[in-house]
Order: structure tokens, then C-alpha cells, then sequence
């Protein structure tokens, strides 16, 4: 290997085992808090709320699940670990490194895919003996979700990289992450909202991932995957740009 | 940067024109002085002279507004893999990352730069070095400030760096970390490393350095080799302790410079104050003396002379 892509390695190594080293935090107890929805909104809702012909509420429910715990760990991965090296002040060892704008932020990106892979893929197992989900559209799958993980570990890069403390990651948690996820389509399918809030949807990113996940499992969606695959992939673009940017220029890093 | 890369061979570090202002405050002014290869080099000046934000210029961790730095010839911008694989840097705020042991510290710490498994044994070396063989296995969240100062200096020498910088490597702890860095420094130094040192403990400075920059208010204002800055400005001290409880002649009073148990220090200057003027003096005013004692200048004195005399020119 070379210089550089050893430092990227071990950047990456460094990631993961710093999530690793505390995963009851880190995954298990994401997992649990999903599959505690799961069972309340479940019990709750079955039968009540129209989905898809053919596919039950708790089918209906699993992806969406997934996806919005996805979504708020890879967020959740790059942006407290960017955070609380800024504030224990060890990011300087990073900054000093001979390591390039891409090697940080891709070390960055693939220890966030993994974390939430694992949680995924927790989720999935245990939901498995009661939900069997079909996989109608597997790369579809595997696109939106790396598309999906990817943009929201830059949006938790930039996060990370604009805060100076904890309250300023908890204000994109509460303001942006929590009320978009929660506003996607998770718990239901956005035909049935009155109009107004079925049009303010499809103005959701987190909306076209979950749909497009869906679609990966049932091959049936609200929208044309044409449309989440465009949105999920433009998302990961101007995010990843964004980020790549501020390391680049090195904004509200270097002083 | 054609300019810096010109001399052959390049020199450690090349620093030129640098200017930075946080707002109004200007904190470097056109920064310019080159370190050569091998030397021991202190860079001093007082609180606020701006030697952290020179150094975190040269580490990539601020932006100069205007100038140029290079290591090793390496611009640390355009050609900042290369200057930082050749720089090592102990900052001086007690860093550490809570999640990880020492030995896994600083084995990360040398992938950053490219070491893999031929950097080990360095580092169990260098555990040893330092006295943290013992702690190689504890997170460093349970270390004391004296074993995380150890850490940071290994984090620095990791790679081994032809050029180290050590900002204030000795503020805070005790005599034994200071007499085991300073062996090891010196050790480093004698194999080729380029050192250079910022600290308040002058005395460090005066017995490490070879050569010696004080900068204060931004500006560099001076830089010469240690020798000829403790020679340039001749004056001498002398301590006098009067019998009987006398008191020093008006003639005398301004040349003292300070009182040290009960004994009064004088300030002379060579030529023109001469000694036996003194106890001429002293005679004649029938005063006896107890106790004499002679003090050359140290870099103590001439730090303060010259940055005193900056700031009354300041002032005016």
C-alpha cells in the first residue's frame, strides 16, 4: 500500500473502532428503539392504515423502519465523532496529517455505511422470523441504501464541521433529522395525506429514500424509482460536494 | 515559492512574510527567518507575541493572510503531504483521544502518515524511552497530565520527523518527565533532527539552543545564535549585602535592579560602571560590605530588557 492509502486505512480503522468500542450505544441500542416502534405502530395501526395491495401494515412498516434508523445513525456516526474530536481537541492530530480532503471524507463515509449496514442488518435479522420481507429489486436496495447512508454521513460531516458544541449537533438532530425523517413516510404511505402534505412530501428527501427502499423490497412504491433513485443520488451529490468543499478550504476548521 | 526551493540544500524550515490578524487583532506582522537543518532552535517571546499561531501556521492548522511556509523545502500548502510527513509537532494543549490505549494511539498515529507494522518497533522503543512501557495498555482517559504529555511527545516523533516542533513541551511538569524529554531531544538532535523549541523556562532555552528568536507583538526581534545574544549587551551584576544595616549611596541608586534577600542586586554596564567604582563609592560613603557576589546576564535578562524596551517603544 501506499503512505496515502494506508493513512486512509487506518483513518477508517480508527472510525470503526471508535463506534465499535461503545456499540451497545452505538447499535444495539438504535435497533432496540426501532423495533420498540415497530411493536407500538404495529399493534396500533394494523389494519387501520391504507398501504400498498398485498403488503401488510408490519411489511409495509419494516423498511421504513430501517431506513429512518439508517438515516439518523450515519448522520449520528459522523457527527459526533467530528464533534467530540473538535471539542476534546484531538481533531488536531487529523488536521496535522498528511492526509488529503477525499481520504478524510471517504474514511469518514465508509465507517458511517458500516455502522449502519450492522444496523440494518440487526434489524432485518430479528424482524425476520416475524416479518418476511421479499427482495423484489436487490441493487435497487443496495443503491438507495448506500446513496441513502452516504449523503447523511456528509450532511453529519458538515454538521460536525460547522458546530463548536454538542447543542448546535443536537439543533440539526431536532430541527432538520428527527422532523424529516418522521415526516417521510415511515408510519404511512403519503396517499393518504390530505393534499397539501402529500405535495409538501415529495419536497423530502428522506421521503425518496424510504420509498426507494421500499421499492427495493416489495418492487411497488408511492413514487417512480426513476424519481427516489434522481432525488437520493442528487442528495448524496450536493452533500458529498459540500463537504469535500469545507475540508478542502479547510472552513471553520483552520482559523 | 520558487524562492524558498532556490537554496540547496532547502532549509528545515523556511518562513517567509507571514502576516495573520484574527479582526482587528494583528497577531503576526511579515514573519521571516529561515532554521537550518540540525539546529536546535528556541523561538520565545511572551503571552500573546504570537509564537502558538506562528507554529500552527507551520502545522496547517491556521491560514496565514498572507506568506509562505515551507518544511524541508515542501510548500505546507501545494505541497503539504510531503512538509507534514517531514514535520512533527507537540502542541501544547493536553490533547488526547479518550477511546483508545497508548500503543493503539500511536500505532494509529503512524498510519495517519503512512507507517504501518516496520513503525512498531519505534514505538515500543519509544515507550520505552519516555517511561510509558507501563501504561502502553491503559486508555488514555486514565493517564495523568504527565503521561498524556508523554503521549503527545510520542505522537510527534511517531514518523520519525526530520523536523520537530515543541510548543511549551515542559510547561506543567515535573522535573523527571523534563530531564527524560530533554535526553531524548538531545539524542534525537545529535542523530540529525532539527529541533525547535518554544518555552517561558529560559534557562532550557539558554542551555538547549543553539540559536535563539524572541518574538514579541507579531514581529520578530531578534534572532541570533545564543552565544552572541548573551554577549551583545554588556552588562554584568553585582550583589552587595551592606554591614551594619547601611544604606546604599544616592549615587548608586540607579544602577539597582532589584533587591534578593536583603541583599541589593546591581545592574552595570561594562565600561562604563565599572566594579571598583562601586566599592570606591562605597568607601567613601563609609559603608562596609558583608557579602559580594557577581552574576553574568542570562537570556532571562535580555528577554526582558528586550521585550521592556520593546513595549516602552511601543508606548512612546
Amino acid at each position: 500500500m501506499t503512505p496515502d492509502q494506508i493513512g486512509f486505512t487506518t483513518l477508517l480503522y480508527k472510525e470503526i473502532k471508535r463506534f465499535w468500542s461503545v456499540l451497545g450505544q452505538t447499535v444495539t441500542a438504535p435497533v432496540i428503539t426501532a423495533l420498540l416502534y415497530l411493536l407500538v405502530f404495529a399493534q396500533a395501526m394494523q389494519g387501520r392504515a391504507m398501504v400498498y395491495p398485498g403488503v401488510s401494515y408490519t411489511e409495509f412498516l419494516v423498511p421504513g423502519l430501517v431506513m429512518m434508523t439508517v438515516i439518523q445513525n450515519a448522520f449520528a456516526n459522523t457527527s459526533s465523532s467530528l464533534i467530540q474530536s473538535k471539542i476534546m481537541g484531538n481533531l488536531v492530530f487529523l488536521q496535522m496529517a498528511p492526509l488529503g480532503p477525499l481520504e478524510w471524507f471517504a474514511a469518514y463515509l465508509v465507517a458511517a455505511l458500516v455502522r449502519t449496514l450492522l444496523v440494518a442488518a440487526a434489524m432485518l435479522a430479528v424482524t425476520l422470523p416475524f416479518v418476511p420481507l421479499p427482495v423484489a429489486q436487490p441493487l435497487v436496495l443496495l443503491a438507495v441504501f448506500l446513496l441513502s447512508a452516504g449523503s447523511l454521513a456528509a450532511v453529519g460531516m458538515i454538521a460536525g464541521i460547522v458546530s463548536q458544541k454538542f447543542d448546535h449537533i443536537a439543533a440539526f438532530t431536532n430541527f432538520f433529522i428527527t422532523p424529516l425523517s418522521f415526516l417521510s413516510g415511515v408510519f404511512y404511505s403519503v396517499h393518504a395525506l390530505p393534499a397539501f402534505w402529500y405535495q409538501a412530501s415529495h419536497f423530502n428527501p428522506f421521503f425518496y429514500m424510504i420509498d426507494g427502499f421500499r421499492y427495493g423490497f416489495f418492487g411497488h412504491a408511492d413514487v417512480p424509482i426513476a424519481s427516489s433513485l434522481l432525488w437520493c443520488g442528487g442528495f448524496f451529490g450536493v452533500s458529498a460536494a459540500v463537504c469535500l468543499w469545507m475540508l478542502m478550504t479547510g472552513y471553520k476548521l483552520k482559523k | 515559492m520558487r524562492a524558498l526551493m532556490s537554496t540547496s540544500p532547502a532549509p528545515a524550515l523556511a518562513i517567509r512574510g507571514i502576516h495573520k490578524a484574527y479582526g482587528k487583532t494583528v497577531a503576526l506582522r511579515g514573519v521571516d527567518f529561515d532554521i537550518a537543518r540540525g539546529e536546535f532552535f528556541g523561538l520565545l517571546g511572551p503571552n500573546g507575541a504570537g509564537k502558538s499561531t506562528l507554529i500552527s501556521i507551520v502545522a496547517g492548522l491556521v491560514q496565514a493572510d498572507a506568506g509562505q511556509v515551507a518544511v524541508l523545502g515542501h510548500d505546507t500548502v501545494s505541497q503539504f503531504r510531503a512538509a507534514r510527513r517531514a514535520l512533527g509537532v507537540v502542541p501544547q494543549e493536553l490533547v488526547f483521544d479518550p477511546f483508545f490505549t497508548v500503543r493503539d494511539m500511536l500505532r494509529i498515529q503512524a498510519g495517519y502518515y503512512g507507517c504501518g507494522r516496520e513503525s512498531w518497533p519505534w514505538i515500543d522503543e519509544m515507550l520505552e524511552r519516555l517511561d510509558l512501557a507501563g501504561k502502553r495498555d491503559q486508555s488514555m482517559r486514565a493517564l495523568s497530565g504527565g503521561m498524556k504529555r508523554r503521549v503527545l511527545i510520542a505522537q510527534a516523533l511517531v514518523h520519525r520527523p526530520s523536523v520537530v516542533i515543541l510548543d511549551e513541551p515542559t510547561a506543567g511538569v515535573d522535573v523527571e518527565l523534563r530531564r527524560t524529554l530533554w535526553a531524548f531531544m538531545t539524542d534525537l538532535h545529535r542523530q540529525g533532527t532539527t529541533v525547535v523549541l518554544t518555552t517561558h523556562y529560559l534557562e532550557e532555552a539558554q542551555e538547549l539552543c543553539s540559536r535563539i528568536a524572541i518574538l514579541d507583538r507579531g514581529a520578530v526581534q531578534v534572532i541570533e545564535p545564543t552565544a552572541q545574544l548573551l554577549a551583545r549587551h554588556p552588562f554584568r551584576f553585582l550583589r552587595i549585602k551592606l554591614a551594619d544595616g547601611g544604606q546604599l549611596p544616592e549615587a548608586l541608586r540607579p544602577l539597582v535592579s532589584g533587591e534578593v534577600n536583603g541583599a541589593i542586586e546591581l545592574k552595570l554596564e561594562t565600561g562604563r560602571h565599572p566594579v571598583g567604582s562601586v566599592f570606591e563609592a562605597l568607601r567613601s560613603a563609609g559603608l562596609a560590605v558583608e557579602d559580594v557576589h557577581t552574576r553574568e546576564p542570562d537570556l532571562e535578562d535580555i528577554f526582558v530588557q528586550l521585550t521592556a524596551r520593546d513595549r516602552a517603544g511601543a508606548g512612546a
